[in-house]
């Protein structure tokens, strides 16, 4: 890229109107895939303003306070926050051009999000199985709807990482692979960022009510 | 649930023969039509060996060029569809009268009046959008293809693939009968427990996936691929606009998908967001879909504004009028889009505040609208005004989206809106703009920029048929409906006991009988043109004395588009070379890395497809197969490191030597 040459005249003072040498516009993964985030936060945008909406809409069954397991949720969330932490660690084994740093870091990741899938899967089968299924109000319907709809993210991103590894595994730190684990890096934090709306919005206030 | 485990019924799911609607004549003898139309066309393309060429050029291609021309291909033929759907509602509507019920019993017209609206938005208009963003975008910022060129393919087929689950709705169950918005509780399971809603949602879903990663695609387009000097305030007007649009497509598809998925848990989960116990919340719906469906009218609208700003300058011989202010303007338009969603349901009771706050902002919109217009006939004034078939097209607008833009600013005072509001004034209104915005954008878009993709003009005389036909149709078929709207005729539907109504109904049909004939003879134009290819044939890559840079380079464009990327001084870069006696280089070219051609689209978007008939029909083990299916063709994607090319330096001189010969 030359913008700073662009009005770059030739000897005679004309206008230069073509790129005689090779042209390459910038790569635009990077911008791609962060405005595909944003748009992603909106949909989590819609799902809180419905919860919003309907959290006091109990229809006589349970309350957030009746429901929510304050201890177990917030090991949930240390799992998930550490998770970022690892991610972090990868991300500086990669800088530093080591691959097995990187896998290792990367696939302790991957446990620390299978753990927190764990203990929001059983989190959810508690729920339903005292009756305080998505069927039951309309608070309990947002509530499995935003929470689940990021562990379906947390999901997306454990079988990501794995695919990940694999590639990493097989081709090195490729140009191409940096800019995956790149891509990742920003999908695993941000899904940490919503969790945090989800812990406080929900889990937190919810207890309170 | 019964207690046995039923593999019929894990398989097929609520799909047997009685789905198929062999009981009405109408669709059976539509079927006929369209199945004897297909083999016919199949049957010519296996003939004619055309299948190898179709797939390898054109199916699994990643050139935006041709990415554009299967766009507005598919925008075509779901336009004939849509039109069929529209006719038979001005002739059930010009006939079903007191005694007389017309020929549409009222569950199969509720059907095609969902129909016409969907197709119409999501088959037709969007794709004819986001096709001349496609072939014009990359040309006109001297770019060789978007920023993810395979992510254009898959885009394209998720939108066909949502196209095609519509069509097949109308041979396998039925369709929504709720309106194109699918309103709950109406949309519930209760209400609606058929596949009608399924099958919309479904298909608005799979291709809504295509218009968001389209979405970001251009966004990242425009923002990184300029060429050289290309700065903001340099780009092209129609660029700016496709920005704007694609800028909104990010912001609100994401809306749609999230208050669609919420509808489809309601039906398939029996959850409670929308249902009328349990504390659900139908308003919750209609907010959140005009949302998305109040920026989705400007998505579709932005970027026509930007094909009249170039086709006006290019016909008057002038450089635009305003840039900046038409710049602003489209800003500020794409900020308002978002602050006015409410307007569209006044009568739901927000009260008195919430209500101004949303009719003030929607009258704001037509400030920088009226701008606009104004900025189009001050390029008029004393320019050299050619009145080739796109001007027709821009001045045709002008008239007419000025009257539809006015009726709007009247539906925006609450007040008035709450005497008109779902009424057929409210139906004349947004064709009024849609029609006379979109419609004719498209068709002036097609007519200025068609020689650029085939080497050859449109024939002037079918175009001006066309526009004659349309816009003399458009008046007659939409005026009655102002009239009738102001006295109080609701719409949607189906039967009218109050004869006096009858004359305007018959008024309407002989207009939507015009805009008919006008579909026809577009559709002649393309035979006619081809037939006269040699005497309409612009060899110059230049037919109009355009002033952008798409057309600085050849018709059609090489495949790389620019052997040299353009360096830009100017708003009209095209303009300043002509003036400067630039010519394209002749000599010291380079090797040209390009994208590979890729089947991963049309297999991921295909298997979606399936995925997608699986979930409607309840058909839970093919669903579950296709969904990890999906998975595994996605990840298995994503081991292809192999994805470019380099096309060599000889090949590009040759290109570039016979493009020069021809023109010689």
């Amino acid at each position: 890229m030359s913008h700073p040459t662009a009005t770059a005249a030739t000897k005679n003072g004309d206008l230069e109107f073509f790129v005689r040498g090779d042209h390459h516009a910038p790569n635009g993964t990077l911008l791609g895939f962060w405005l595909y985030l944003m748009s992603d936060c909106l949909i989590f945008a819609a799902l809180f303003a419905t919860y919003g909406v309907l959290s006091q809409s109990f229809a006589g069954g349970p309350t957030g306070a009746d429901l929510f397991d304050l201890p177990l949720v917030a090991i949930n969330t240390a799992f998930l926050l550490l998770s970022s932490i690892t991610y972090g660690f990868a991300l500086l084994q990669m800088q530093q051009n080591k691959l097995q740093g990187t896998l290792l870091w990367l696939a302790l990741t991957g446990l620390l999000g299978t753990a927190f899938l764990s203990v929001e899967l059983y989190e959810f089968y508690h729920l339903i199985h005292q009756g305080a299924g998505p069927q039951r109000s309309a608070f309990l319907t947002a509530f499995f709807a935003l929470v689940g709809t990021h562990g379906l993210h947390v999901t997306i991103g454990v079988i990501w990482l794995v695919t990940l590894l694999l590639q990493l595994s097989k081709h090195g730190l490729t140009l191409t692979n940096r800019r995956r684990v790149f891509c990742l890096s920003m999908f695993w934090h941000f899904l940490d960022v919503i969790w945090i709306g989800v812990f406080t919005f929900v889990y937190l206030m919810g207890s309170m009510s | 649930m019964s207690d046995t485990f039923d593999l019929g019924k894990m398989i097929f799911g609520r799909l047997s023969l009685e789905a198929i609607p062999y009981h009405d004549p109408i669709i059976v003898a539509t079927f006929a039509m369209v199945a004897i139309g297909g083999v016919a066309l199949l049957v010519a393309i296996t003939r004619a060996k055309l299948w190898g060429y179709l797939w390898t050029e054109w199916f699994t291609s990643i050139d935006h060029k041709r990415i554009g021309v299967m766009y507005m291909i598919l925008g075509i033929v779901m336009m004939l569809r849509g039109f069929a759907d529209a006719i038979m509602m001005r002739i059930q509507q010009a006939i079903a009268f007191g005694d007389s019920m017309g020929y549409l019993p009222p569950d199969h017209y509720d059907q095609i009046f969902t129909a016409h609206g969907v197709i119409m938005i999501f088959f037709v208009a969007m794709p004819f959008v986001v096709g001349i963003m496609n072939y014009i975008v990359p040309l006109q910022i001297g770019a060789r293809d978007v920023a993810f060129p395979f992510l254009n393919n898959f885009s394209f087929w998720m939108t066909a693939s949502g196209a095609i689950l519509v069509m097949m709705s109308l041979f396998v169950g039925e369709f929504a009968k709720s309106g194109w918005l699918a309103y709950p509780p109406l949309t519930g399971i209760l209400q609606s427990p058929g596949v009608g809603v399924d099958y919309y949602i479904w298909a608005l879903q799979i291709a809504g996936v295509g218009t968001l990663l389209s979405g970001v695609n251009f966004v990242v387009t425009i923002v990184k691929m300029r060429a050289p000097g290309m700065s903001m305030m340099k780009m092209p007007v129609f660029t700016w606009t496709a920005l704007c649009t694609n800028v909104l497509i990010v912001a609100a598809f994401p809306v749609l998908t999230a208050v669609l998925a919420m509808l489809s848990m309601d039906r398939y989960l029996d959850t409670n967001f929308f249902t009328n116990d349990l504390g659900g919340n139908a308003m919750m719906y209609v907010n959140l879909i005009w949302i998305w469906g109040h920026p989705e009218v400007y998505i579709l609208i932005l970027p026509l504004f930007g094909v009249f700003s170039e086709i006006v300058a290019t016909y008057s011989g002038k450089r635009l009028f305003g840039y900046s202010s038409m710049v602003y303007a489209t800003v500020v338009i794409t900020i308002l889009s978002y602050l006015v969603w409410l307007h569209h349901f006044f009568t739901m009771g927000s009260g008195a505040t919430v209500n101004s706050f949303f009719g003030i902002t929607t009258m704001i919109i037509s400030i920088p609208t009226g701008a606009k217009v104004f900025n189009w006939l001050f390029t008029m004034y004393r320019g050299r005004i050619k009145f080739d078939v796109p001007m027709l097209w821009t001045v045709g607008f002008m008239v007419t989206f000025v009257i539809g833009g006015m009726t709007g600013v009247l539906l925006a005072v609450p007040s008035a809106d709450f005497v008109l509001h779902n009424s057929l004034f409210l139906i004349a209104h947004f064709h009024n703009v849609i029609i006379g915005g979109v419609v004719f954008g498209v068709f002036a878009a097609i007519a200025y920029w068609y020689p650029k993709v085939t080497g050859y003009k449109l024939d002037p005389f079918w175009g001006k048929m066309t526009f004659w036909f349309w816009i003399i149709g458009f008046y007659l078929a939409f005026m009655p409906l102002y009239v009738l709207g102001l006295m109080g005729v609701t719409r949607r539907m189906s039967h009218f006991d109050d004869p006096s109504l009858q004359i305007w109904f018959q008024i309407a049909l002989v207009g939507a009988v015009l805009i008919g004939i006008g579909i026809i003879c577009f559709l002649l134009q393309f035979y006619f043109s081809y037939r006269k290819r040699d005497q309409l044939r612009d060899e110059t890559g230049d037919p109009w004395d355009g002033r952008t840079l798409e057309w600085s380079t050849t018709s059609p464009p090489p495949q790389y588009n620019f052997a040299f990327t353009p360096r830009v001084h100017d708003n009209d870069a095209w303009w300043q070379m002509k003036a400067n006696g630039v010519k394209r280089p002749q000599d010291g070219f380079l090797p040209i890395h390009m994208p590979k051609n890729t089947a991963a689209g049309v297999v991921i978007a295909g298997i979606s497809t399936v995925l997608g008939f699986t979930l409607i029909w309840h058909m839970w083990l093919p669903a579950a197969l296709s969904l990890v299916a999906l998975i595994l063709a996605t990840i298995v994607h994503t081991f292809n490191y192999d994805r470019d090319y380099h096309i060599p330096a000889d090949e590009v001189a040759r290109i570039e030597t016979q493009a020069s010969e021809v023109k010689a």
